[in-house]
């Protein structure tokens, strides 16, 4: 199983995992407005949360949790806002800032293996063309140590179950040594076995100083394994811990009323 | 069967044929692998027939010149290209019919044109190939595109691949997405052009296609799809020349035919994806 000892996946390079630094690094996101195919997607959204939270995207379909994951990848041009990691504005990409997509919006069947997918994780450091240094190939290897694929890596990733497949995003992420990692629905499509050791891979991530940012649809199991969440729907609706915004009267509000109502929170 | 194999070669023509096969055979066959893996073979397509109009142009405005032909097809192409893609944003129109509107437009202009510019003894080479009309500059040519077009994609071969595997993913790790995207598509069709003499545009997809196509139904590793194609093409293309000579045929049409026909037994009999393998397997199952 992954992450059954309390020891932590990575060890501690300088911008990886902050658990030991005793600071904490933040991400800001100030009055971000986003559209996407012609449309508003996303406006008014601001919050600010740090590295070793487990954020929960929520809202109904069409709210714009996806939007939000890519326009902090850097993958959405943003309309007005801001968005800060550690202090700087994001630019276009940063090897801090990991996305996964969405498991049905990739190509399962494209010929590459599953330490194929992995060291996709170390092209910011290996460039176009050069041969992987033996740090890569180490942090290549940690990664598939840590998501438990060392015995998988020369598989097709076409003969992965739906576990698998997100265990090998999860360790891309680990190889890019990623601090901040935007997860695109990653429990939709696993059964019951794999949601829970999901879960538990998360939160042991955050654990190591990681920030787990998720959009997420199923409302039954948010409070097992998010600590804070963000409601949405276009605009934000609030954001705070779990146990504080996922109320009855604020569900209610993301889910059931016309977007107009949503207030801006700060 | 020595002397079949032998014979032919005492020609010169038929020694370049030959090595001119070998050349545009391998170099489409590693280029297949892109558009196989980018499933964008009906937009190559039609990029081939965008280079006869080119063609057509060319001659018109500066003589019938080898570096004329060359320019107006790589103008040409590009031109349809990046037209459809200015067509397709500035429209509600997507990208793949405004390609077919501008090419098969562009096309039937190329045709009248060339007709009446009397050259249609040549338009029958650029339609469908004539590897045996091929002189020593024309191959030195050819040697020259696949060299710059071999080296170009291995250079970009990782950040490439992950742009075809996942382009959102490889844009948030830094790989200039869009940018590798238009330059596949120039080495692309430059790629088409150095194939005109020996298969011509209306045949040019089949080289840029098949080979790799055909090692995909065999194997999952991307290495023998890039080399495995290249292998196929070129030694495909060259026996295919072989046959032509002994019986007589087009060249050209030939290159299509054989590779058409190894593709066949690959999806038959392929012991992975085969169509024996996989009815099996769902027998199988029932």
């Amino acid at each position: 199983m992954i992450g059954t000892t309390t020891e932590f996946f990575m060890p501690n390079t300088p911008h990886d995992a902050c658990a030991h630094c005793g600071h904490h690094h933040e991400l800001r996101v100030e009055h971000l407005r986003v559209r996407y195919r012609e449309l508003r997607a996303l406006d008014g959204i601001s919050f600010a949360t740090s590295c070793g939270a487990c954020l929960a995207l929520i809202g109904p379909n069409g709210a714009g949790k996806s939007t939000l994951l890519k326009a902090i990848a850097g993958l959405l041009p943003i309309e007005s806002g801001k968005i800060f990691w550690r202090g700087t504005q994001v630019a276009k990409w940063s090897r801090e800032i990991a996305y996964l997509p969405q498991r049905e919006n990739v190509d399962w069947q494209f010929p590459v293996t599953v330490r194929g997918v992995v060291s996709m994780g170390r092209y910011p450091q290996a460039g176009w063309w050069r041969a992987f240094s033996p740090t890569d190939d180490a942090a290549i290897e940690r990664a598939l140590t840590a998501m438990d694929l060392l015995d998988l890596q020369h598989r097709q990733i076409s003969a992965l179950s739906g576990g698998q497949q997100q265990r090998v995003f999860l360790a891309r992420a680990l190889a890019q040594e990623a601090h901040v990692l935007l997860l695109d629905e990653p429990f939709s499509g696993l059964d019951h076995n794999s949601k829970a050791s999901l879960a538990h891979t998360l939160r042991a991530l955050t654990k190591e100083g990681r920030l787990v940012v998720a959009s997420h649809h199923d409302l039954d199991t948010v409070r097992d394994i998010f600590d804070e969440a963000l409601l949405l729907r276009q605009h934000g609706i609030a954001f705070g811990p779990v146990a504080e915004v996922f109320t009855d009267a604020l569900l209610e509000q993301t889910f059931n009323h016309p977007p107009s109502v949503g207030k801006e929170v700060a | 069967m020595i002397d079949w194999l032998i014979e032919p070669f005492q020609h010169p023509f038929n020694q370049r044929a030959m090595l001119a096969a070998l050349l545009i055979g391998f170099t489409n066959g590693y280029a297949s692998a892109f558009v196989v893996l980018k499933k964008s073979a009906l937009k190559v397509g039609s990029l081939s027939h965008a280079l006869l109009p080119g063609i057509a142009v060319a001659i018109l405005l500066a003589g019938l010149h080898d570096w004329s032909v060359f320019l107006g097809a790589l103008f040409a192409a590009l031109l349809i290209g990046l037209g459809s893609l200015a067509v397709s944003r500035g429209s509600r129109l997507d990208q793949d019919s405004s390609l077919a509107i501008l090419y098969t437009a562009a096309f039937s202009g190329g045709i009248i044109l060339l007709r009446r510019l009397g050259v249609t003894q040549q338009m029958d080479e650029w339609l469908f190939g004539n590897i045996m009309g091929l002189r020593d500059a024309d191959l030195w040519t050819n040697f020259w595109i696949s060299f710059g077009a071999l080296g170009l994609l291995t250079a970009m071969h990782r950040p490439l691949l992950m742009t075809l595997f996942d382009s959102e993913v490889a844009t948030t790790l830094g790989v200039p997405v869009r940018a590798l995207n238009y330059l596949l598509f120039a080495v692309l069709i430059v790629v088409l052009i150095s194939s005109l003499q020996a298969v011509g545009c209306m045949l040019a997809l089949g080289l840029l296609v098949t080979p790799a196509a055909t090692v995909y139904l065999l194997t999952d590793s991307t290495n023998a799809l890039f080399w495995g194609g290249s292998l196929l093409g070129g030694v495909a293309s060259a026996t295919a020349v072989l046959i032509g000579w002994h019986l007589n045929l087009e060249q050209g049409p030939v290159i299509v035919l054989v590779l058409g026909a190894v593709f066949l037994l690959s999806f038959i009999f392929s012991p992975k994806y085969g169509l024996l393998r996989t009815t099996a397997a769902k027998r199988q199952t029932h």
